[in-house]
């Protein structure tokens, strides 16, 4: 049990240790990096709550993929660094603010509540593997699936598209 | 195993500091990896409660949100690049010409 | 009573009555739209037009001696109903024919002497319109004749009193019209349009007290027939006399404006500015009779209302006695014929106003005869000077002579005659017998039907026949005056002197007056198996028809009375003396010999003792101002510019600038101008929330969930 806590709080830590550095980095890769840290940790989150195949995905995908084309755009545009002149001024102030009252908002339904519905130490081994969950996909959620295929495309295309040169008359 | 509530927190601890973060920063790809971490938080929300409930539909939810995530995140440096072309610079403070 | 007594019960022609009307109604229309062209296509077209119209009015003439005819069987005589004209409620007006025998002594004269005079008209038609200048007025001529004749007949045969007005308005019309027939001739171009429209002026004022007697006696007998009247009268005059007074007098003046009696007798001198034919049929024969006509058709109210009858005897013999006087005075030979009118009408409406009714008829009738005469034979006397004027006009020798002889040349004034006996013979002739019956010399016509009035008078009414004797006096006086003047002596112009006869169109129908103007007094002489006139107007005026005695005494004193008048005349004006005193240079010679004897008299009787001046002065410049201050003051400054520009149109104009300045503009635009730059104002606040940057839209969706989330979380 110790462990269990002493391993979340370490983690919670970094992950939030993260976001904040990807907040406050004035260095666009810095904060990319910043969000892989992220990323990687919350996959290892996952990993304790029982969710193998979506741990690897989110690495896969998340810092594997996005992350990467970030670096990609973030190295094309040489926007490493920006400087900053408030142009807003009431906007950092108010937005702390309100992030402020957000989190105690949030706290508060946390701590009052909760149910405090156990949750089980002891899962399947079957819960959480790729097995199961193709299972799933391609029974219950088979019409989402062939949406995001579907999506997936648009995306390509729409992401061709936008970029494309319109320096040929066409 | 740890409380479900420290895992709700936390999530909801990344995605207020990602909010703050779109609020807060001028750089657009900034304000954009801020949005991917608000998504994350949202994953690691369906996850635990997937877990506390004991289904696995909350893990397929987080497959989606993945790809969608994805999706976006093309699309959306791809609109970054295409400002880049005109404007040359991606601070979002200069785009504001649909202003009233 | 030879002539009843011939014919027991003989045929009956009654129903043949309306064809009296028609007949010249006819005549009218085929003239009104074919004598145009009568008149352009023939060479005879005169002839033709003048022949239609002659032939309708002697049509008539023979249906009038039928109704003679049938009334000498069945002398109570028929009423011929020919149509129902007004039917409501109890008011029930036919158009109905009376035809009786006062009503068939009317018909008779009136189309006899019509014919002769359309017959005459052709002739006289033929040069007047030459000499005026527009023959293509001829038809015209014709047409308002027959249209007359029409009229007349309506008013003389008429079974109601309605009916006899409209033939009293019809013929009043045709007066209009005949007076005003060169109307764009005259003194200054008008003179003939304005002695038209005193006519009818005039006339106007006593159809509007023939107008109140009649609907008085509708108000009183509930109906307009003259049988239903006539038999209820006696009774109505028992309840209520002083209505039946009221009807006469306004009767009395109906009969004042249409047979020119004092005060409204000033339309007949002005009235001789029509052709002659006009003068002689209307103004002589026929309309002005109708007043007489309408007394006498009116005698069972009369005889009920003595004060009624005095007034009408006194209106008579008043005019009579006047206009005589001022006869004496005139140089124009048309203006004493009117005058003469005047006052032997005069005589007639005292007669009928006195009760001897036949008296009054009988005067009427002879009377027709010679001043038809004398009028158509005046006409001819100036034909024949107006063709010596054109004869030296057009003759270069004799125009020589004249040295400026007047543009002005007045054919009828006597002055300018003289010695016509020689050029003119059958006018000199005929003339001469008109005259002397005018006079009233035994044996023709005039005396007797005179005497017989005389007679009348001197019974009961001494005043009247005093004045009525003196008329007669100055009668005798101007007819031998105005006979010298233009027949005898020396002709006094050259036109004069070249004056010549007219055609036999003309003197044909001078001849046959003048054969019934000697002859006349057969009708009603009044002797024992000779009161053929009373005998017969008996049958419809009762016991009111009685015969006229002979009174020697009387006869024999307006015989010699006349008679020591030609003598005061002829001594006057006799050829030698005349010649005489025109021969004293124009500059200092008097008018008229009898202005040394009589001095400003004459003056007075020459001005026709300034009554129409009077007129004027008293009644129509004061009514002519009142119309002018009503127009100009009332109508125009008051009405027009103050009232209705000002006050109208101004306070219109105010109330809509009002409506468009304060309400339009300022009220209703301003509010939605408001409302606009209201909606634009907020709009413009609201736009500041567009800023354009996208973190502030985020920031504004962050707020809105923490205030959600928060009120979920406080719920």
């Amino acid at each position: 049990m110790l462990a269990d806590w002493i391993l979340f709080i370490g983690l919670a830590l970094v992950a939030v240790g993260s976001a904040l550095g990807l907040l406050l980095s004035k260095n666009a890769v810095y904060a990319a990096l910043n969000l892989i840290i992220n990323f990687v940790t919350v996959a290892v989150f996952y990993l304790t709550l029982g969710a193998p195949f979506i741990s690897l995905s989110q690495v896969t995908v998340y810092a594997g993929a996005i992350m990467v084309l970030f670096l990609f755009v973030i190295m094309l545009l040489g926007a490493e660094r920006l400087g900053s002149g408030a142009t807003l001024p009431w906007q950092r102030p108010l937005a702390f603010i309100l992030g402020g009252i957000l989190l105690f908002e949030a706290i508060y339904a946390i701590l009052t509540r909760a149910t405090g519905a156990g949750v089980p130490d002891r899962v399947p081994a079957t819960y959480g593997s790729p097995a199961t969950i193709g299972e799933l996909l391609f029974s219950v959620y088979l019409l989402p699936f062939e949406v995001i295929s579907i999506l997936l495309l648009a995306a390509m295309v729409g992401a061709i598209v936008l970029t494309r040169k319109h320096d040929r008359a066409r | 195993m740890v409380p479900i509530q420290y895992y709700t927190a936390l999530a909801v601890t990344l995605f207020i500091l990602g909010a703050v973060g779109v609020l807060i920063r001028r750089n657009a790809i900034i304000i954009f990896m801020s949005i991917e971490l608000m998504l994350n938080s949202a994953n690691l929300a369906f996850v635990a409660f997937a877990r506390v409930r004991e289904a696995l539909d909350g893990q397929v939810f987080v497959f989606f949100i993945m790809a969608v995530a994805a999706a976006e995140v093309a699309v959306g440096l791809a609109l970054i690049v295409a400002i880049f072309r005109t404007k040359h610079n991606i601070d979002i403070d200069q785009m504001n010409s649909l202003q009233g | 009573m030879l002539l009843e007594e011939a014919v027991s019960s003989g045929p009956m022609f009654f129903s043949l009555v309306p064809w009296m009307v028609c007949f010249p109604v006819i005549g009218l229309l085929i003239n009104m739209f074919f004598g145009g062209m009568i008149l352009e296509r023939s060479k005879a077209g005169e002839k033709i037009v003048g022949s239609i119209a002659s032939v309708a009015v002697g049509l008539t003439f023979v249906v009038a001696v039928l109704q003679a005819i049938s009334l000498m069987g069945h002398p109570e005589g028929q009423v011929v109903p020919l149509a129902d004209w007004i039917t409501i409620g109890d008011l029930s007006i036919p158009w109905a024919f009376q035809v009786d025998t006062l009503s068939v002594v009317m018909m008779l004269f009136v189309s006899g002497v019509g014919t002769l005079i359309h017959i005459y008209a052709i002739g006289y038609m033929h040069e007047d319109v030459r000499h005026n200048g527009d023959p293509s007025r001829f038809r015209r001529f014709f047409v308002f004749m027959n249209l007359f004749i029409a009229a007349m007949m309506i008013l003389i045969s008429g079974s109601n009193y309605m009916m006899l007005f409209v033939g009293w308005e019809g013929v009043g019309l045709c007066s209009y019209l005949l007076i005003g027939f060169w109307y764009d001739k005259g003194k200054d171009g008008i003179g003939n349009a304005l002695a038209a429209k005193k006519a009818m002026v005039t006339n106007r004022i006593g159809d509007f007290g023939f107008l109140l007697a009649a609907f008085s006696i509708f108000y009183l007998f509930r109906t307009y027939d003259f049988h239903t009247i006539f038999e209820k009268a006696p009774e109505v005059a028992a309840q209520n006399p002083g209505a039946l007074l009221f009807i006469t007098l306004c009767m009395l003046v109906g009969v004042t404006g249409k047979s020119a009696q004092f005060p409204l007798y000033v339309w007949l001198p002005d009235a001789m500015a029509g052709p002659t034919p006009v003068s002689a049929l209307i103004h002589a024969a026929t309309m002005v009779t109708a007043g007489v006509y309408l007394v006498a058709r009116s005698a069972e109210l009369y005889v009920l209302v003595p004060t009624a009858q005095f007034w009408v005897t006194l209106v008579g013999a008043a005019t009579a006695l006047l206009a005589a006087t001022i006869a004496v005075g005139q140089f124009d030979i048309k203006k004493v014929l009117a005058y003469s009118t005047i006052s032997q009408l005069g005589f007639m409406v005292a007669a009928v106003g006195m009760g001897a009714f036949v008296a009054g008829m009988f005067h009427l009738v002879t009377h027709a005869f010679f001043k038809a005469l004398l009028f158509l034979s005046s006409g001819s006397v100036i034909q024949g000077l107006e063709r010596g004027h054109h004869h030296v006009e057009h003759d270069p020798k004799l125009k020589k002579l004249l040295k400026g002889h007047a543009h002005d040349f007045d054919p009828q004034d006597m002055r300018n005659m003289g010695g016509l006996k020689d050029q003119m013979k059958i006018t000199f002739w005929v003339y001469l017998i008109g005259a002397i019956a005018l006079a009233g010399i035994p044996p023709l016509a005039g005396f007797w039907s005179k005497d017989e009035i005389l007679a009348d008078a001197s019974k009961e009414f001494t005043w009247a026949y005093i004045l009525l004797t003196i008329a007669a006096v100055f009668t005798a006086f101007y007819m031998t005056r105005q006979i010298l003047m233009v027949f005898f002596g020396k002709p006094r112009t050259l036109a004069a002197e070249h004056a010549k006869e007219s055609p036999p169109v003309m003197t044909v129908p001078l001849m046959i007056l003048a054969a019934l103007s000697v002859f006349g007094g057969l009708l009603n002489l009044p002797f024992a198996g000779f009161h053929n006139f009373a005998h017969w107007l008996e049958h419809t005026l009762g016991e009111l028809a009685h015969a006229g005695e002979f009174v020697p005494l009387v006869a024999l004193l307006s015989t010699l009375l006349a008679l020591a008048s030609i003598g005061v005349g002829y001594w006057l004006y006799h050829p030698r003396r005349y010649e005489q005193f025109w021969s004293a240079p124009a500059a200092r010679r008097p008018d008229d010999p009898l202005r040394s004897y009589i001095g400003p008299v004459f003056d007075v009787l020459k001005n026709k003792y300034w009554v129409d001046e009077l007129y004027w002065s008293l009644i129509l410049n004061p009514y002519i101002a009142l119309s002018r201050f009503l127009a100009d003051v009332i109508d125009w400054r008051f009405w027009h510019d103050w009232f209705h520009d000002k006050v109208i149109t101004g306070g219109f104009n105010l109330l809509t600038r009002l409506l468009a300045v304060r309400i339009d503009l300022g009220g209703i635009d301003a509010f939605f101008n408001g409302l606009a730059t209201l909606v634009q104002r907020f709009a413009a606040l609201l736009r500041q929330v567009q800023t354009g940057y996208v973190r502030n839209y985020a920031l504004m969706i962050f707020v809105g969930v923490v205030v959600i989330l928060g009120y979920l979380l406080l719920r």
